[in-house]
Order: structure tokens, then sequence, then C-alpha cells
């Protein structure tokens, strides 16, 4: 089978002496998609928070590619190779759509040309509206700037927290092919998502978060077959 | 693409040559009308108040930072300026009360010694202002480490209160033979030895407005190549959003730290300006007050606006200085008193004209537009009616 490239292992996080992370281990191979599910408040903001070094972990240890990553400041966690899709979109409102995608490129300094293009190939919308401020652009343009933009940083790695919060039901389905072609393309990625259903169609493995322990690992359709899993995040009542 | 570049050069261009007009108008005014005019104090304050309001503009308006400590980054420039132009000869008349100045170094005496009479001038002030904003930057530096980490009001009331201990300070009596305490620091070279005088001393051409608007606009020129670099784009990001800058690999604690100096440095350039117009300098003129009247143009221009900044600087010094005077003086219209016109009616005047800017132009005269983008709009419609 492929490497591992981040292995979480036995990860704690508090805010305050409250406990939002209990110990959790994660392994994401490579070229893998592998999505973490779970409620509010399960902890699974706090895990990817942790990877891109925005919250010190208490203890614990995540390696991506060996490398030790707790203690590292965020720009050094994406020149190594590792980015974060931020929740709730969080494009800079007041900058224009290329200003955007060049500040995801900020800690590199060779030519964009071409990682302009391959944005502008994936979502064509973008090319449109380059010109325009990015608070203008709708929801899902948005979401899609905010991909486009994390990918301008050539990551190895990518870390979607919640990419269809807020998203018209076809806009999702939009959002989940790219995720599969940016996957394809061989970026690894790790994915947030309480939209169940279709990060479990999506991804090669899955991991069910429950109030900060992980409780459920398994293939993403194996979950999807899974009784208890129903029951719990899909709304279908016991047959 | 390509026509958008020649849009923006255009815009530029003519932003270019409003300005330059606007230079060569007071070369031209200054030697032909009434020198004592209240239109050069306008211009010579304006200009000086423009250079800190950018300043202000970038750390509050670029970089969401909201700190309220431009008036004594002001003082450091001011006195660090003062300090080091004040000629030797005069020095220990001027702290006759503490004996004496323990500093006895002046960049005039020695450029005006080595280079001559003018070019020495020019020197000694351009590296004293330089030194200015250093001296600024270094102590904006020192509080910047503790006080960034702050955010919004806290870090506002934490500058400010910096900036009134530094007023305090420099007022000592102890400190008196660097600061000379409480008494004012003149002697130094202000904007009238800019004008060029024959051998008799008779001034045959002025410069003395012409200059500060030279100075300033050479800072703000740098503000704005600033601000359209991947720095000034960082700090557009961390205003727009942190946590997705910081995400994007923005080092948040370090890009602050620069925005903080750097509006520093200009802020302690703007208070050495300030020195050159005020041809004195005291502690007690730099109190909080003025840091809410630049505070009051900023928003007056409209937050993230140079332009505008600029703008509303000369009309906010316009009026307080020159077209609402009027309204200080009695006035008697056929042996009849016009009621209200009294002193301090002015300011009551002013109030009212800030509140209903506050209340119906939220977005100050600019918003966030710049000189150059009115006229790409402009542009932009017209290449549209023509379709």
């Amino acid at each position: 089978m492929s490497d591992t490239v981040l292995e979480i292992k036995d990860l704690y996080v508090s805010y305050g002496g409250i406990e939002a992370v209990k110990g959790i281990s994660i392994d994401v191979h490579e070229g893998k998609i592998v999505t973490l599910i779970g409620s509010n408040g399960a902890g699974k903001s706090t895990t990817l928070k942790s990877v891109a070094g925005l919250v010190k972990p208490k203890s614990g240890s995540i390696k991506y590619k060996g490398q030790e990553l707790i203690g590292l400041s965020p720009d050094k966690i994406v020149s190594a190779g590792v980015v974060l899709v931020p929740e709730g979109r969080r494009v800079f409102p007041n900058l224009t759509v290329k200003e955007n995608l060049r500040m995801g490129a900020y800690l590199r300094k060779d030519d964009l040309t071409a990682d302009y293009e391959y944005v502008y190939e994936l979502f064509p919308r973008l090319k449109e509206r380059e010109w325009q401020l990015a608070g203008t652009l709708s929801g899902g343009e948005q979401q899609m700037l905010a991909v486009g933009r994390a990918l301008m940083s050539k990551p190895e790695l990518i870390m979607m927290d919640e990419p269809s919060l807020g998203l018209a039901p076809l806009v999702v389905q939009d959002i989940f092919k790219i995720i599969k072609t940016i996957n394809k393309a061989g970026i690894t990625v790790l994915l947030i998502e309480q939209n169940a259903f279709m990060a479990l169609e999506t991804a090669d493995w899955a991991y069910v978060l429950e109030t900060g322990e992980i409780t459920h690992s398994r293939e993403g359709l194996d979950l999807l077959e899974d009784n208890t899993i129903q029951e719990a995040y899909l709304g279908k009542s016991k047959a | 693409m390509s026509n958008t570049k020649k849009r923006i050069d255009r815009g530029s261009l003519i932003t270019l040559c409003i300005i330059l007009l606007i230079f060569v108008v007071t070369v031209v005014l200054e030697n032909t009308i009434n020198a004592n005019s209240l239109l050069f104090t306008v211009i010579r304050k304006g200009a000086v108040y423009s250079l800190v309001a950018v300043s202000m503009n970038l750390l509050n308006g670029f970089t969401g930072l909201f700190s309220l400590g431009q008036a004594g980054f002001m003082l450091l420039g001011a006195y660090t300026y003062a300090i080091l132009t004040i000629p030797n000869s005069v020095r220990d008349t001027i702290y006759y009360l503490f004996q004496g100045s323990s500093f006895h170094f002046s960049l005039l005496d020695i450029f005006q010694g080595a280079l001559g009479e003018t070019f020495g001038l020019i020197v000694a002030v351009i590296l004293a202002c330089i030194c200015a904003g250093i001296v600024a930057a270094f102590f904006a530096f020192l509080i910047g480490l503790p006080v960034l980490r702050l955010k919004s009001d806290y870090l506002a009331i934490a500058t400010l209160g910096f900036a009134e201990i530094l007023r305090a300070i420099f007022q000592w009596e102890k400190l008196g033979k660097v600061t000379n305490g409480a008494n004012a620091l003149r002697g130094y070279p202000t904007f009238s030895d800019f004008n060029i005088k024959n051998s008799s001393g008779m001034i045959v051409f002025r410069l003395s407005s012409f200059v500060p608007l030279l100075l300033a606009g050479i800072c703000i020129a740098i503000i704005v190549l600033l601000i359209n670099s991947s720095y000034g784009r960082a700090f557009k990001a961390i205003r727009d959003d942190e946590v997705a800058a910081e995400a994007m690999g923005i080092n948040l604690a370090k890009h602050k730290q620069l925005s903080f100096c750097i509006s520093s440095f200009f802020a302690g350039v703007g208070g050495a300006l300030f020195a050159m117009f005020a041809s004195t300098v005291q502690a007690k003129t730099f109190t909080s007050a003025m840091t809410y009247e630049i505070l009051l143009i900023v928003v007056i221009g409209g937050i993230g606006s140079i332009s505008g900044s600029c703008l509303a600087s000369f009309l906010y010094i316009a009026c307080s200085e020159w077209w609402l005077r009027f309204l200080d003086n009695t006035m008697y219209i056929g042996g009849t008193q016009v009621p209200l016109l009294r002193n301090g009616f002015r300011m009551v005047v002013f109030s009212v004209i800030i509140m209903i800017v506050v209340l119906f132009f939220r977005q100050g005269i600019m918003g966030s537009r710049e000189l150059p983008d009115l006229f790409r709009r402009k542009r932009i419609k017209e290449g549209k009616s023509d379709e």
C-alpha cells in the first residue's frame, strides 16, 4: 500500500481546561481522500487546526512525512506542503479574486503563471471574475476561491474544513467533484464534513469522531453501510 | 488584460499630473501673492498632517490594527529632529534653565561646515528626518513586542497610554538637559529656512510651502509603493481575515510588527516636519487630542484610502485654520452684534460638520477608493456608453 504522509498520534488538545480532543490517532495515506466525520463539537476542526499550527496541542505528535509539525509556526507548515482551507470559506473580501489567489502563494518566490492557469481551469468562473472583489462573490464561488487559494501554495496535503457548509445542494456536488479532481492530480485530501453521506461516498477512508475520541475507522463506503453510523449521522431510523 | 493595464496607467498618470500641478501652483502662488496668507499655513500644516494621517491609515485602514499612539511617535520624531539639528551656537541659550544642554552634536553644524550653507542644510534636514523616523520606529518595535498581541480596543488603549506616558517623560525635569523639560526647543531649521535669500538676507525665491509638500509627498509615495507590494497585500489580508491569513502562511506577528514600525517611522518623520512647521517643539502639544484630530482626518477621508486621507487633511486644516475663522470673531452688522459669533463658536460648527459627515457619509470622502480609481471609473463608463 501507499505510504503514510500524515500520522497523528495520541493527540490531546484543550481550550482553557476543556479537552476538545482526547487522544486521537489518525493515519493519512498518500494520494487518498480521508474524511473525519462527527457532530458539532466532536473536535474535528480542532484536529485540523492543530495540524495547520493554528492551535497548540497539549500532547501527542503530528508527523508529516516523518517531520514533527507540533511546535512549527503555521508558515513553516504551509512551506512544508500542508495547507488548510478554513471553515466558512474565509476569503479576503476586500481583495480581488486574483489577489486572493496570490495570497495563497505568499510564501512562494517562483513564477505563478502556470498555477493561475491550473486554478482557472479547475474553476472557470473565477477566471471570469478575476478583477472582482472576493466579497462580492456568491457563497459557492467563495468556496471555490478558498480552495483555489489553498492550491496556489502547491500543497501535497490539502485539509478542508466543512467545504459544503451553507451551500446549495448542486454547488455541494460541484465542490465534491473538484475534491476528486484535485485528488486525482496527486494531492492527498483530509476532509472534515457534517454532510456525512457525501463525504463517505467520496472518501477512501473515514474516521468517526465523537466528543474528542475516534469511535470508528473504516473504508468510506463500508462505513456508509454501517447501521450505527446511519442512525447517528444519516438520519435513517432503525429498521 | 492589456486593456486594464492601460487604464491603470492612465488613471495614475492623471493623478500624477494633478499632483505636479499642485506643486507648480504652490511655488507660483508663493512667489506672487502675499506670503503671509493663511493659504500657506494650510498648505504646510496640511502636508504634515497628510503624512501622519497616511501613516495612521497604513496601520488602521490597511492592516486593521487600531492604534492611537500617533501623537507619541510624532513627539519622538519632533524631539529627535530638534535635538539633532539645533546649532551648537544657540544650544546653551535654549537650555538656559538647565545650565546648557548635555548634548553637543548638531547635524546642521557638521554638514553646513562640510558642504556649505544650502547643501549642508538640505542634507542635515533629510538625515535628521530619517533619524526621527528611526527613533520612532525603534520605540514602536519595543512597545510592539508586548502590545501587538492585543486586539482592537485594547490595542488602542495600550498605544494611547504609551503616547501619554511618553509625553509625561519628555516633560520630566530630570531629563531637562536633553529635552529641555517642559520648555520649548527652538532655533533648529524650519521650512522658512528653505527660502532662497540673496547676500543681503532678502528673500528672492520662496520655497517654504513647496518643501513640506515635497517631503510629505515623497514619504506618501513610499507608503503607496509599500501598499501595492506583496507586503501591502499581506497587510490587507490580515485586516480582512486573520485566521485565513495565518492559514495561508502569513506570519501574523512579524507582519503586524512590520506594519507598526513602518507606520511609526513615518509618524516620526511627520513629527519632524511638524517641528519644522511650528518652529518650536514642546511636549505639551502632542496630546491625545492631536491623535484624535488625525483619526478624524482618516475617518473623514475614508479608512483604507491614501488619497482620501490627504484630501481630508487639507480640508480639515483649511476649515480649522482658515475658512471657519470668522466664526470666532464678533461681528457687527449695522450696529447690532451678530448672535452666536464669539470665541469658540468655530469648534461648535466644526463638530456639527463632523457629525454630518459621520452620519451621512459613513465611508468618508473616498471610501476605500483612490484618486486614480475615480478617473478609471469614468473611463469604464465612457467605454460602456460607446457600445
